[in-house]
């Protein structure tokens, strides 16, 4: 666990409100399904004052498309729930990092077929990361940018498969 | 200054750095489905993406130091040419793939530097964009340094692309490091940065990687400026006619 999602899990822990917080585990990364946005770090807080609920998230990448969709996914989980006074906030300080990332999204992730984050080195490791299906450390990479911003794309020279890898950032 | 006079220079300023994020974001996202292969294809469209995502946060912040209406929509369709602040390098068109990534590597190059002093500025939204702006760029960088490592030390053709693409560019890059009286001011203000600080750390690290690569520095008997006046080259026109027709032609829509 990192010192960064330790934090993010004392804050939630610490709320008053932890059934909003569990509501929006159904939110989910629409790229990524298996990641809801608490296990991603996309989801900062979760604050009710009275009849108003303000949640604050944060992008993964300055460009990231995701976004649009996780905010009306955000309005409509809450809206089924009955909250009506509801403000999404965009938060850009601090910067997210890959080291919010759960480490119960870490194994979602392995499951999903992509290498989770190293959270070692600031940059894309050239070889060496453990293959998500076979296991393997024998994986090269093929491109610093795969199917989307936050991924680079590997490939395992063992049982040859291309696999992702979710970028430390 | 007074606060009123800081405040339009800190959106005249962050309306330049859009400019430069759009443009540069625009030109690249070109590369999509004409990249020389499928994942570099992927990867450039990636990049582009990034610099988009960049550009709507600083219109989006200059929307909210206007506070007249405007989004940040209207700030990246419906102003013309003359009224774009973005240094020229960025709007050039994207040539072959040699020049497109000597010129990444040189705006990849400036933009470390650049960022990592932004994020100092007492502005908290700029402060935060580049910090947020760094990290992606680093991860630019070194996609540009390796691809002008491959070209220049590569065949001989490559060679003579991509030694052609930077005594194409170069003299595009001096205006980079020539702040005028609006930077001068914002960066005194601890807003903004002076970029004419960043030229030796700059040139350096350029030099380094174009020596490692086998190319030659360029000349430095041609320049051209005007980027940050509104003076453009003839390309920024077809390219914001391009990026602004649906917006203008279907005004008020939405996507
Ligand atoms: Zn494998």
């Amino acid at each position: 666990m990192t010192r960064d999602f330790f934090e993010r899990q004392r804050r939630r822990e610490q709320s008053p409100v932890p059934e909003l917080w569990d509501l929006l585990d159904r939110v989910r990364d629409p790229e990524l399904p298996v990641l809801s946005i608490w296990d991603l770090g996309v989801l900062c807080d979760v604050k009710q004052t009275g009849e108003k609920v303000v949640v604050t998230i944060t992008p993964t990448y300055s460009g990231c498309p995701a976004m649009e969709t996780i905010r009306s996914d955000i309005e409509r989980v809450l809206g089924e729930a009955g909250m009506r006074r509801l403000e999404i906030r965009t938060r850009l300080a601090p910067a997210w990092s890959s080291t919010w990332i759960s480490p119960e999204g870490c194994d979602k992730l392995r499951d999903y077929g992509i290498a989770p984050p190293q959270n070692q080195s600031d940059l894309t490791p050239d070889a060496g990361l453990a293959c998500p299906r076979c296991g393997s450390a024998d994986t090269r990479c093929i491109s610093e940018f795969g199917s989307t911003a936050c991924k680079a794309l590997f490939q395992c020279n063992d049982c040859r498969e291309p696999f992702d890898y979710f970028k430390d950032i | 200054m007074s606060d009123e006079d800081l405040k339009q220079a800190t959106l005249d300023y962050t309306l330049r750095l859009g400019d430069d994020a759009l443009v540069l974001g625009q030109r690249i996202s070109e590369w999509v489905s004409n990249g020389p292969f499928l994942e570099e294809d992927i990867a450039y469209g990636n990049v582009a993406l990034d610099y988009i995502g960049r550009a709507r946060m600083y219109y989006g912040y200059a929307a909210e130091l206007a506070a007249d209406g405007r989004s940040e929509d209207d700030f990246a369709y419906l102003r013309s040419e003359r009224e774009f602040r973005n240094y020229l390098i960025n709007e050039l068109p994207r040539g072959d793939f040699a020049y497109s990534q000597v010129r990444q590597l040189l705006v990849d190059q400036f933009n470390t530097a650049f960022l990592d002093r932004l994020v100092e500025s007492r502005d908290a939204t700029l402060a935060a964009i580049a910090a947020k702006g760094i990290k992606e760029t680093r991860y630019h960088l070194r996609r540009s340094r390796e691809w002008v490592l491959r070209l220049g030390d590569g065949t001989a053709e490559s060679r003579r692309r991509a030694q052609k693409g930077l005594d194409d560019l170069w003299g595009y890059t001096h205006e980079l490091f020539e702040p005028d009286a609006l930077e001068q001011r914002l960066a005194k203000a601890g807003i903004g940065v002076d970029t004419a600080a960043l030229k030796s750390q700059w040139q350096q690290a350029v030099a380094a990687t174009l020596g490692e690569a086998t190319l030659n520095l360029p000349q430095e008997d041609w320049a051209v400026r005007g980027g940050r006046t509104g003076y453009h080259t003839e390309y920024l026109g077809h390219l914001l006619g391009e990026l602004q027709s649906i917006y203008r032609s279907y005004p008020g829509c939405r996507w």
